[in-house]
């Protein structure tokens, strides 16, 4: 059990993540709000509590790593970033913009604390896979956390890299798959079926774990299960896609659509309220 | 000049890599090898037997390949990849573009069986457009050695090159040009012949059939200089537009499709002030199966072709 405070906590950071990537992409005009949104609770507990890192050293050699496989909730990752001290906050309202260096997709050679380029699916989970191996050879307790869209799994090389992942016994490799059940095109088992996910992951020789990825409280408490018993562990995160913003919640829509001036100052007042609730 | 001589004596250049692989493992804890079910082939195998801890097989999976050395290199690693030059470029593109180029990554992919002599396979594994693919990426130093000794060279130079490097080799034994040791540098191209009525640029395994034009055209009073340029990325743009000025006439040589490759590196490097020039390669065709050099000569990728074409570009200009 985590006690209440740490939750709370754990929580505020979540809103303003989403605080964030709501003026950040209405800011630059374009974006992915919607699976930033679903993702923005598992960032927060992973910066805010289960990643050893330190923003004051970015390139730490024994530090967690994250690659943001599915590269277009950068505004999720930035604000994690910026919230945890890496850069200004301030900077999140530069999204996008030319010059300056939140690239639309993270890059890691211009943003402090993006372990990995990422943009075009499917690419993300074969790096950390080098990460989780390269942490073997040198014997370094690291983990390597890989974030995974549902419908990024359509891709062929993320059943390759699952394949080498179990090969190589990298039970200090973490992926999350958001599965919020929708891609652009339509809900995920409409376009192209994943089910029966969990059992596709354990036949591949993961470990899986299935969480509501909207509920901090079980979200830190499944790292506590992840085991190292020489297999890679995925934690299947049921989420929804555009979560705590009504009118994005569970929408195709907001994929990649900024909010207009009117949605945008909606969807502001609706964050703010629940902040209030929860200061209370 | 760089002494080159062609010789009876010929080596593979993956028996090369695979000696200067394991001599540089020696050297540098941090190199680690990766292969996609061909370490055989690649001859990455015998690092492997070395060093076993440091060479993972990632099986037949190469664009996972391209991530995982990726993320190796990610943390400190100097990776070198290999697998067969059409799976090493075209069937990971998109990984070694998003995972090793845009990042800067410190990736060497080495691949083998580049080009048309590789003979029997046919055109599904003669790979002709690699240099143009890798020639395209930002970051990416794109080197076609000429010979066993060389190839020697090159390990070690792009082990110290920080970033991503692409090196092609054929799958053929090549007559050893070089002797001795010491020549190879990223970026630079070396006159092999001195000459004035005429240039022959040229790469790879080209390189040894543009010496023996060289004698060929001596014969016929053509004073060609000959130049043997490994790397194609960064190219040694001095060079070429020193010989376009002095010899006002050059030939470019690659076993490689005419497109996208060193003969249009070359051309870009003279577009301000051209000269009269032919591109010897594939012209935009794949290839099929054959003896290598039976397909070399259908496809012109010969000494006597290299002669024809110069006479004909000498006689024009
Ligand atoms: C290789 C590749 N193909 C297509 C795209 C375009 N694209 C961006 S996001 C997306 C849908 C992603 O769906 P999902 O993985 O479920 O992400 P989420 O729902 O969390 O936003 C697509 C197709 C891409 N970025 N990369
Ligand atoms: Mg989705």
């Amino acid at each position: 059990m985590h006690d209440e405070k740490l939750i709370k906590e754990i929580k505020r950071k979540a809103l303003e993540i989403r605080k964030w990537v709501i003026e950040s992409v209405y800011r630059a005009g374009s974006g992915h709000p919607g699976g930033s949104l679903s993702v923005a609770d598992i960032l927060a507990c992973l910066y805010f509590h289960e990643m050893r890192h330190n923003p004051k050293d970015p390139k730490w050699p024994d530090r967690d790593r994250l690659v943001l496989s599915k590269g277009h909730a950068a505004p999720a990752l930035y604000a994690a970033l910026a919230l945890a001290g890496y850069f200004p906050v301030e900077e999140l309202k530069n999204l996008r913009k030319i010059g300056h260096f939140l690239q639309g997709h993270p890059c890691m050679k211009k943003v402090p604390g993006v372990d990995m380029s990422t943009g075009s699916l499917g690419h993300g989970l074969s790096v950390a896979v080098g990460m989780a191996l390269a942490g073997k050879l040198d014997k370094k307790d690291y983990r390597v956390f890989a974030i995974l869209g549902d419908g990024e799994v359509q891709e062929g090389q993320i059943w390759e890299a699952a394949n080498a992942a179990s090969h190589y016994k990298l039970d200090n490799l973490i992926a999350i798959l958001d599965r919020n059940k929708l891609q652009i095109d339509g809900p995920t088992e409409e376009i192209m079926h994943l089910e029966p996910l969990a059992w596709r992951w354990q036949a591949f020789g993961w470990d899986v774990i299935e969480i509501d990825g909207h509920d901090i409280e079980e979200i830190l408490g499944t790292f506590h299960e992840i085991k190292l018993n020489e297999k890679p562990t995925i934690i299947i995160a049921n989420t929804i896609k555009g979560k705590g913003v009504s009118f994005m919640e569970g929408t195709l829509s907001f994929h990649g659509k900024p909010p207009s001036e009117e949605q945008y100052i909606r969807a502001m007042s609706e964050l703010e309220q629940v902040e209030r609730e929860l200061n209370d | 000049m760089i002494d080159a001589t062609i010789t009876d004596k010929k080596r593979n250049l993956r028996d090369a890599y695979s000696s200067a692989l394991i001599a540089l493992g020696r050297r540098n804890p941090d190199v680690v090898v990766l292969d996609a079910d061909l370490a055989l082939s690649t001859k990455t195998k015998r690092f492997g037997t070395v060093f076993p801890d440091r060479f993972f097989d990632m099986g037949i999976a190469e664009a996972n390949m391209m991530g995982v050395a990726a993320g190796l290199a990610a943390c400190g690693k100097i990776v070198f990849a290999s697998t067969f030059a059409v799976f090493a470029t075209g069937r990971s593109y998109d990984a070694i573009r998003q995972s090793i180029a845009y990042p800067e990554l410190n990736v060497k992919i080495v691949a083998t069986h580049a080009g048309i002599s590789v003979g029997g396979d046919g055109a599904s594994h003669q790979m002709l457009e690699d240099i143009a693919l890798m020639r395209a990426l930002p970051n990416m130093v794109v080197i076609a050695p000429a010979d066993a000794t060389e190839m020697e060279d090159v390990v070690p130079a792009i082990a110290e090159h920080n970033g991503p490097c692409y090196v092609r080799i054929g799958r053929a034994d090549a007559p050893i040009l070089f002797e001795t040791h010491g020549m190879f540098e990223i970026g630079k191209g070396y006159v092999l012949r001195e000459g004035s009525d005429i240039t022959v640029i040229a790469t790879g395994t080209m390189t040894a059939e543009a010496l023996k034009a060289y004698d060929l055209l001596k014969k016929e009073k053509i004073d060609a200089r000959i130049i043997h340029m490994p790397t194609i990325k960064p190219l040694d743009e001095k060079l070429v537009r020193k010989a376009a000025k002095e010899t006002g006439r050059i030939i470019t040589c690659e076993e490689h499709t005419v497109i996208g490759g060193l003969g249009d590196a070359v051309a870009m490097a003279i577009a301000k002030k051209p000269v009269p020039m032919i591109r010897i390669g594939v012209n935009d065709v794949f290839g099929e199966s054959g003896e290598a050099w039976q397909l070399m000569e259908k496809y012109g990728l010969t000494a006597e072709n290299i002669v024809k074409r110069a006479k004909e570009l000498i006689k024009k200009s």
